[in-house]
């Protein structure tokens, strides 16, 4: 029992002066900061959006002037184009979201 | 996939680390872009000194713009981010590294790193810049990733060229396109993977090339690392980075990033009437000629008297022949006297001394390229912001 215990101690430590020679990079990228704004659906759009992009990709669009048309045109963009899987119960709660809060 | 709990005590987590170790998760600073909405964190990546931060996920850094006044060479580690999926390598082992060559050649290739830096470098210095370079300030605004002025650099590259390992390869007769993709990737199976295409013919030029040095050392992780394309003179969507994959096709990629995705207006300075859609599109190719005043930031306040005005100009690879500064609006233009040449898809430098009577001054600055090409007064507009290359006007005030 304690002869595999070590045994596995031992491979583990091989491993990792293995992994160690072989050099991956393991890049380290600093902490998400980056939070979307409070306001509607919060929680709709957290869930939706967080899971391909960082909430800076809304945060720092433009003000436009047809909120509501520029925000479904961006909805629309991430569905059609980058396969986004929305629920179609969620798209008018995110784009109401977007176009109060932004 | 997301709970909301969590998600608000992982903000509280952050903040407290923020408190504990402010380097590490929060912005250093801030800075303010001359737009609406412009307000950026400085973040610190490892290999990077503090950039503008316009997203992190996938990670997106801007140079700050005073940087292009230290020289014609942009430091690695202040060179700009762009990318455009989530899925980034960030494990990937150099010594595993495999660029695979494929489709319609004779031999089809795994190179490792070895196998590409033991063939014959070369070397060339070329400007990258984001075909998003300078969205924030095009109006109306158009949708997009705000840069300012910052998503451009000027390196020297070492690698070998495409063509070289295109040879090797043996390209059969009929092929059409070569197409490009790197290690990162979308995070879902429905985003279309980062492809990017070249015609055979501009593959072959002997100039596009595979890197893995950038100004004497290796790409530093977020440029590319280890092997990025080098596409002389064309916007930096071509510049593949983390590439390990190149496959010969007998057709035009009909791809999402390449047939919908950075295409310009095919008018006549590829611009169509803000805010209107063109009829008919190509993709984005070589970068339109541009000149900027380094040395003096917009606002500043300058003693009366003489002053030394500096900056930078560069094309699409016909090299810069001239570059006009003006310090009364545009009434008069005087050449300055050019820098180094570095080669034709190089930053060139230019100086001019000038002589500033007390009052506001709008300094501007235009090039000319070998080819004739130069800046327009007023801005072209099309509808993803690409190409800006208005003539650059920066306003001081003389005391």
């Amino acid at each position: 029992m304690q002869r595999t215990v070590l045994l596995a101690i031992s491979l583990a430590v091989a491993a990792m002066v293995g992994s160690a020679l072989a050099a991956p990079l393991n890049y380290k990228t600093p902490d998400e900061v980056a939070v979307f704004k409070p306001g509607p659906n919060l929680e709709v759009v957290q869930g939706n959006c967080s899971a391909c992009h960082s909430a800076d990709y809304v945060n720092t669009q433009p003000p436009m002037k047809d909120k509501k048309g520029f925000w479904q045109a961006e909805v629309t963009k991430m569905i059609k184009v980058y396969g986004a899987p929305i629920d179609d119960a969620d798209v008018g709660k995110i784009v109401d979201y977007l176009a109060a809060t932004y | 996939m997301f709970d909301r709990r969590d998600l608000l005590k992982g903000a509280g987590l952050a903040a407290m680390a923020a408190t504990l170790n402010s380097t590490k998760a929060l912005a250093l600073d801030t800075v303010t872009l001359p737009f609406a909405n412009g307000e950026r964190p400085l973040v610190k990546y490892p290999q990077k000194r503090p950039m503008i931060g316009l997203t992190s996920r996938p990670p997106q850094l801007e140079t700050p713009f005073a940087i292009f006044n230290d020289g014609p060479i942009t430091p690695n580690n202040a060179f700009f981010v762009r990318y455009h999926l989530s899925d980034l390598p960030y494990n990937l082992d150099p010594d595993k590294f495999t660029l695979e060559v494929k489709g319609k050649v004779d031999k089809p290739l795994k190179l490792s790193l070895k196998d590409i830096r033991k063939m014959k470098a070369t070397e060339i210095v070329a400007v990258n810049q984001c075909s998003g370079n300078s969205r924030g300030l095009v109006e109306p605004r158009v949708a997009g990733g705000q840069l300012a002025n910052g998503a451009m650099g000027n390196a020297r590259w070492r690698g070998v060229p495409l063509k070289a390992v295109l040879e090797m390869a043996g390209v059969q007769s009929g092929a059409k396109q070569v197409t490009f993709n790197g290690m990162d990737g979308p995070v879902s199976d429905k985003t279309p993977d980062f492809v990017k295409a070249l015609d055979l013919e501009h593959a072959t030029d002997g100039e596009v090339m595979l890197a893995y040095g950038m100004n004497g050392e290796d790409l530093p992780f977020l440029n590319g690392f280890p092997l990025r394309l080098i596409v002389p003179g064309y916007y930096g969507t071509y510049w593949v980075k983390h590439l390990n994959e190149i496959t010969v096709i007998d057709n035009v990629y009909d791809g999402f990033w390449m047939k919908s995705a950075y295409r310009i207006p095919d008018t006549p300075n590829n611009a169509v009437e803000p805010g209107t859609a063109p009829k008919a599109t190509i993709p984005i190719n070589r970068f339109t000629i541009r000149s900027f005043i380094t040395s003096v930031p917009d606002g500043a306040k300058l003693k009366a008297g003489g002053t030394t005005l500096r900056g930078i100009a560069f094309d699409g690879g016909k090299g810069i022949k001239d570059v006009q500064v003006s310090t009364d609006g545009g009434k008069t233009w005087v050449s300055a006297k050019l820098g180094k040449d570095l080669g034709k898809y190089s930053f060139r430098e230019w100086k001019l001394p000038v002589k500033l009577a007390a009052g506001a001054h709008e300094l501007k600055v235009r090039a000319t390229g070998n080819g004739g090409e130069t800046q327009p007064d007023a801005p072209r507009w099309n509808p993803a912001g690409y190409l800006r290359n208005v003539v650059e006007t920066v306003r001081v005030t003389v005391a």
